[in-house]
């Protein structure tokens, strides 16, 4: 063997090494799905896909329990839409801010602070809407529970608009400048111009940004954990306390019996939310690959 | 005779307008400092009386009402470092794939589909996903072991992202240099792209430690407890940690109102750690930036 092939051979070993690394890395992705169906498939067999997932009562450690989680899906669907209507907006104009208006020194300091707002540990959040904002909420809307849907939305609302502004910033930046100038050269205000060019153009991207907004929303566990109200009910008004899916994992968990049918449903619990942040996650990135195809070839 | 030249209508209104809108996106800036003034306001204000060298350096007294929160403190430090010193060689190696080796084509769409999808799974499907693999499979019991590596899984994607950014600001002349020199494609990571990537990696790492020390819900099932007596002396042995402190005290305490200003405390340290870690992240990485750009 000559030194240069077995230099070559070396650099071809290196090579599948760190392919081997890059692969075992996704397979954590893997391994999450097995588990996950691993340990909540068996629930199907003391109740259907169907009773699982339209049952409307979830009453896990009565005998026999009942195991109808669409109380849960429910309050999940209503916090995340909730907040949306909270992040979706401050998200995107933030944004707009950082990336057509702010001057460079401004959005210096504005783009920290979304950054640092987004690190801010979620149980630390929890006891703020706890502390602060429930007893306000009562008071302020004369209701006898200050934990329930609306808290719990506000709380995950100011949580996913990091995530929503960074991206929609990514993608408001991304709008080539030529499109600009020639709006603003036809006589368009800079506001028009926003509205009418920079944002149609940006369109696919800053829908990445809000569906994954509301997939951070619907995974986060301690503020629903904590602000919710815990209610296994399908809410009928806004201040109604709720149980959201998160939440019922992580409060149910340490009481259910190992490998019990509730420790199975628990599990079943993680996997149609696992399916959902899933879902959301897959838009999103087929929509981002689509647009920077569009970029690429427009 | 029709007119060349026509004023655009209404330019005054439409200035107007304008300017309503634009102070409104200002508004919107402006109101998430308030969210974070008002929180960290709220932390601070209540946790600072809460704060002495015997809060942060004695173990709670009294079942949980006095005394001080240092295995909390040491617990999140062994999670946090336990997590990163097992995501950082695989997330940097990963990330040295996908941006030196790796062409373009179905592997790489592959690995970053992966990623990408990892990056969104709900923090409480991590700690289901400890649980049952960790925890149980593994028979790691509820340990820091388990909750180091199910952090690990969660940081990874963090680690990753940074590695590649921090990848991708090495200029390619040093590539092009290092190889035209005769060196290896390896020879060039190891040598050229990896010191000069270093860094950025590195603040990168204390990203995701940040990340790691903040979370509650991975740790709930496969690492934390509320007490224990003793401190951890093995990997297999289970921890009190901050975040996890807080949420017991808040909702799950006999005496709730009594231990508010242990939760302040505990939350005013969390956010100390947390904020600052990233804080710091924010500053070095954006003056880094500055010197690359020269």
């Amino acid at each position: 063997m000559t030194p240069a092939n077995r230099r070559n051979l070396k650099e071809k070993i290196i090579k599948s090494i760190f392919l081997g690394i890059a692969l075992a890395s996704i397979t954590s992705l893997g391994l999450i799905t097995f588990f996950l169906f691993l340990e909540g498939l068996p629930v199907l067999q003391h109740v259907s896909v169907n009773e699982l997932i339209t049952g409307t009562l979830w009453y896990p450690t009565r005998e026999p329990p009942l195991f109808g989680i669409l109380p849960l899906i429910v309050a999940s669907a209503g916090v995340t839409l909730l907040s949306a209507v909270i992040s979706v907006p401050l998200g995107i104009m933030t944004a707009i801010y950082i990336a057509e208006i702010a001057g460079p020194k401004t959005a210096e300091i504005v783009k920290p602070t979304v950054e640092i707002l987004a690190s801010l540990p979620s149980v630390v959040i929890g006891l703020f809407g706890l502390v602060v904002v429930a007893p306000l909420l009562q008071e302020v809307f004369n209701i006898p529970v200050g934990v329930n849907l609306f808290n719990a939305s506000l709380m995950l609302g100011f949580m996913a608009v990091p995530t929503i502004c960074s991206i929609s910033e990514d993608a408001i930046r991304s709008v080539p400048g030529s499109l600009r100038e020639a709006s603003l050269a036809l006589g368009a205000t800079h506001l028009e111009t926003i509205v009418k060019i920079v944002l149609p153009a940006g369109a696919s991207g800053i829908t990445t940004a809000v569906i994954l907004g509301m997939s951070r929303a619907i995974g986060e566990t301690m503020v629903v954990l904590m602000v919710a109200g815990g209610a296994a009910i399908i809410p009928e008004s806004l201040f109604d306390p709720v149980r959201p899916m998160p939440a019922s994992i992580a409060a149910e968990m340490a009481e259910a019996p190992f490998r019990g049918s509730h420790y199975h449903a628990l599990f079943a619990i993680g996997v149609v939310l696992f399916l959902f942040t899933l879902l959301f996650n897959l838009t999103a990135g087929y929509l981002s690959s689509r647009y920077k195809r569009k970029q690429l070839s427009g | 005779m029709t007119t060349i030249y026509q004023r655009p209508s209404g330019l005054q209104k439409r200035r107007l307008f304008e300017n309503l809108f634009f102070w409104l996106f200002r508004a919107a800036a402006g109101i998430n400092g308030l969210a974070l003034l008002f929180v960290g306001y709220f932390v601070i204000a209540n946790g600072a009386e809460a704060i002495s060298w015997e809060f942060l350096t004695q173990p709670p007294t009294d079942s949980m009402t006095k005394g001080g929160i240092f295995p909390c403190i040491l617990g999140t430090f062994y999670l946090a470092a336990g997590a990163i010193f097992f995501a950082l060689p695989i997330g940097v190696a990963s990330a040295v794939y996908m941006n030196e080796y790796a062409a373009k084509g179905r592997v790489l769409r592959m690995i970053r589909f992966g990623i990408n999808n990892l990056a969104g799974v709900p923090s409480i499907v991590f700690g289901l996903f400890g649980l049952a693999f960790f925890c149980i499979m593994l028979g790691f019991g509820v340990s820091i072991l388990a909750g180091a590596l199910t952090l690990g899984v969660l940081t990874l994607p963090v680690i990753i992202g940074a590695t590649e950014e921090a990848l991708k600001a090495v200029p390619d002349d040093y590539r092009k240099a290092s190889l035209a020199l005769g060196a290896t494609k390896w020879q060039t990571i190891y040598r050229v792209v990896l010191p000069a990537a270093i860094p950025e990696i590195l603040t990168g790492a204390i990203l995701g430690l940040g990340r790691a020390a903040g979370e509650t819900a991975p740790i709930m099932f496969t690492a934390a407890v509320f007490f224990t007596p003793v401190l951890p002396e093995s990997v297999f042995d289970e921890v009190m940690a901050l975040p996890y402190h807080i949420y017991v005290l808040a909702t799950e305490g006999t005496e709730i109102a009594l231990t508010r200003p242990i939760q302040y405390g505990t939350a005013l340290v969390l956010i100390v750690l947390v904020c600052g870690m990233n804080l710091f992240a924010i500053i070095t990485r954006s003056k880094m930036r500055k010197k690359l750009k020269g």
